[in-house]
């Protein structure tokens, strides 16, 4: 019962944790925001003072700037589609009964659970290799010219490698989404003379609606600040420097933590605008 | 045209054999209703009429022609299920237009059917609404609309009126019926209600365990049961049965009298024994009669206000002319 005592006691017992998650999130959030206001080059002379908004404007006029976005962009788009076209057809997939569901059920999700590091070196390495990869001896024989893809196809196989990541993620949300669909609804629809694929598109999707919103939201916040992936692998050359990529260059490459601090705040507000976007269009799905 | 017969049609889960082989003719515009206790198999012939299951063997057959292996949707049967099975991301009319658009049929023949069905179950105020929005009973009449504009051959109901509370459940039971008497079309209906199927039914067809008990209109079930087990399904509340000295006596192994035609007395009668719980209606009062010696509890009506209390002598004498005589089988002695 929420009395007056257990209401007070109730707070002085989250305080902790609400003094530790503000700190977490403030201070980084203050620090940056106060160096991106500050020309600061650690090599070259340190923190050297006031200079306004020249960081904001010298981050968005550089030549990078733009390449970077439309990499992000073009990453981001890429992962999703693939993502929920195939997290679609694997849930339908592992809904229908099986021998072996369970395992299969874990083996889908096992990718989730390898950090994306090693992922991301495993790919490099064990498949895109161009004279040792899996996939060159598969071109190999069948007579092809091994491909290089790293360097050929580096946003592919970025998007490759991310959405082998994030597969299984949104294969289970929609897996859970497809199991709460009621099965006298689609009896209904098939007795109403519906097709199968009249369905999936009438019935199913429309079902799923709201759990691939979630899956967009919740991949779209992790995807915008992806880093190990591209460092590992491409390092940001052949046009894979995303956003975050190129802040990450600007303040450890180039040594100023001032543009970085800049870039970050970009990021930041980037990221709030998506999210804002997109919890508008979850509410209304909520009905 | 909604005739649908029946040929030794069987259905086995894996080993175990939910319908035993079963003949069963329904005629045109025949309201049917399948009654019996839960897990009788009545659903499941249902959904072997529809198709939404497959036969293991036999023949179902809709105006004559074989219907055994056509799909679902081309045996032109409509059904209406438990849940309602709405559509929730759609509005009231286009729940109801699903069907016709699945049929590609002309627009202007989709807008003139939906008026016509939201006239008839007084949906028109709520086309633009969501399932969601609407209330139980209005739901059931978007689902019962649904399957009104399809023109089908045949309704099938599946407990369509479980969901809903006692009040609203007599309501859409006249109304089911009063569509029935103006659309004059085959309704197959299935309940473990037998007033709904007594009040309803031009056909009562009692199931238990897969196997047909007995079928015929709701009087002769009530008049001439088969065996002990319709008498006790049918009519409430449930049939006395009586075994042992006093059903030897009266010609048969059990003796069946309905609490209706026992005639109750305070000083004289055939049976005595003590009021046990006594369930005052106003209308009726219905006792039950314990320490008779004969069965553990006899449930007596007696029309009207009836002033026997908890613990009081009572005498009874069964009409003679009412009692149903069973063998050894359980079967009618005629």
């Amino acid at each position: 019962m929420a009395t007056k005592a257990s209401r007070s006691a109730a707070r002085v017992m989250m305080a902790p944790a609400v003094v530790l998650l503000l700190g977490w999130m403030l201070v980084p959030l203050i620090m940056t925001l106060w160096f991106s206001f500050r020309t600061y080059l650690p090599l070259r002379g340190g923190d050297q003072g006031w200079t306004g908004f020249d960081n904001y404007v010298r981050f968005v006029t550089s030549s990078s700037f733009w390449p970077a976005i439309s990499t992000t962009l073009v990453l981001l788009i890429g992962v999703l589609t693939i993502t929920i076209v195939f997290g679609i057809l694997l849930a339908i997939l592992l809904d229908q009964p099986m021998w072996g569901q369970g395992v299969v059920r874990i083996l889908v999700i096992a990718p989730f659970f390898v950090m994306p590091t090693v992922s991301a070196l495993v790919w490099k390495n064990i498949f895109m290799d161009p004279t040792n990869g899996l996939l060159a001896h598969l071109w190999r024989f069948f007579g092809a010219e091994s491909v290089s893809w790293l360097s050929d196809a580096p946003m592919v196989s970025l998007i490759m490698i991310v959405s082998w990541q994030w597969l299984p993620f949104a294969t289970l949300i929609l897996l859970t989404a497809i199991q709460s669909l009621d099965g006298e609804q689609m009896e209904a629809a098939e007795m109403d003379g519906a097709s199968v694929l009249s369905r999936f598109f009438y019935i199913a999707l429309p079902h799923l609606s709201r759990a691939i919103t979630i899956v967009i939201l919740i991949q779209t916040i992790f995807l915008l600040a992806i880093f190990a992936e591209i460092f590992v692998t491409t390092g940001g050359a052949f046009g894979t420097r995303t956003l975050s990529y190129l802040i990450f260059q600007r303040v450890l490459e180039s040594q100023n933590i001032g543009l970085g601090s800049a870039g970050g705040v970009y990021a930041i507000i980037l990221a709030n605008i998506v999210a804002i976007f997109l919890m508008r269009i979850v509410g209304k799905n909520l009905d | 045209m909604g005739q649908i017969t029946l040929q030794k049609v069987t259905k086995s889960f894996g080993d175990v054999e939910v319908i035993p082989p079963l003949d069963l003719e329904i005629k045109d515009g025949e309201f049917t209703v399948f009654v019996g206790p839960s897990g009788c198999g009545k659903s499941t012939l249902l959904r072997l009429i529809a198709g939404l299951e497959d036969i293991t063997s036999g023949h179902i057959s809709i105006d004559g022609n074989d219907a055994t292996d056509i799909p679902p949707a081309k045996r032109g049967l409509a059904m209406v299920f438990q849940s309602y099975a709405l559509y929730p991301h759609m509005s009231v009319r286009k729940n109801i237009a699903f069907p016709m658009r699945m049929a590609k049929m002309d627009q202007a023949e989709q807008d003139r059917r939906i008026e016509q069905a939201a006239a008839a179950l007084n949906l028109t105020d709520y086309l633009d609404r969501r399932p969601g929005q609407l209330s139980g009973g209005q739901r059931q009449r978007v689902a019962i609309g649904r399957a009104i504009v399809r023109e089908p051959a045949a309704f099938l109901f599946d407990e369509p009126l479980s969901n809903l509370d006692a009040a609203l459940r007599v309501g859409m039971r006249m109304e089911i019926s009063e569509l029935h008497k103006k659309l004059a079309t085959t309704m197959i209906y299935v309940t473990h209600d037998q007033v709904e199927a007594m009040t309803m039914a031009d056909k009562i067809v009692v199931l238990r365990a897969g196997h047909i008990e007995q079928v015929g209109s709701p009087l002769e079930l009530y008049r001439n049961p088969r065996n002990t087990f319709v008498a006790g399904f049918i009519g409430s509340p449930k049939m006395n049965l009586i075994e042992g000295e006093e059903a030897v006596k009266n010609g048969g192994h059990t003796l069946g009298i309905r609490p209706e035609h026992i005639d109750v007395s305070a000083t004289e009668g055939q049976w005595q024994g003590t009021v046990g719980v006594a369930e005052h209606l106003g209308s009726d009062t219905f006792f039950h009669v314990h320490q008779t010696g004969l069965t553990d509890t006899i449930t007596v009506r007696a029309p009207g206000e009836v002033s026997f209390r908890h613990g009081d002598t009572i005498y009874m004498t069964p009409r003679t002319e009412q009692l149903h005589r069973f063998d050894d089988k359980g079967l009618r002695i005629a």
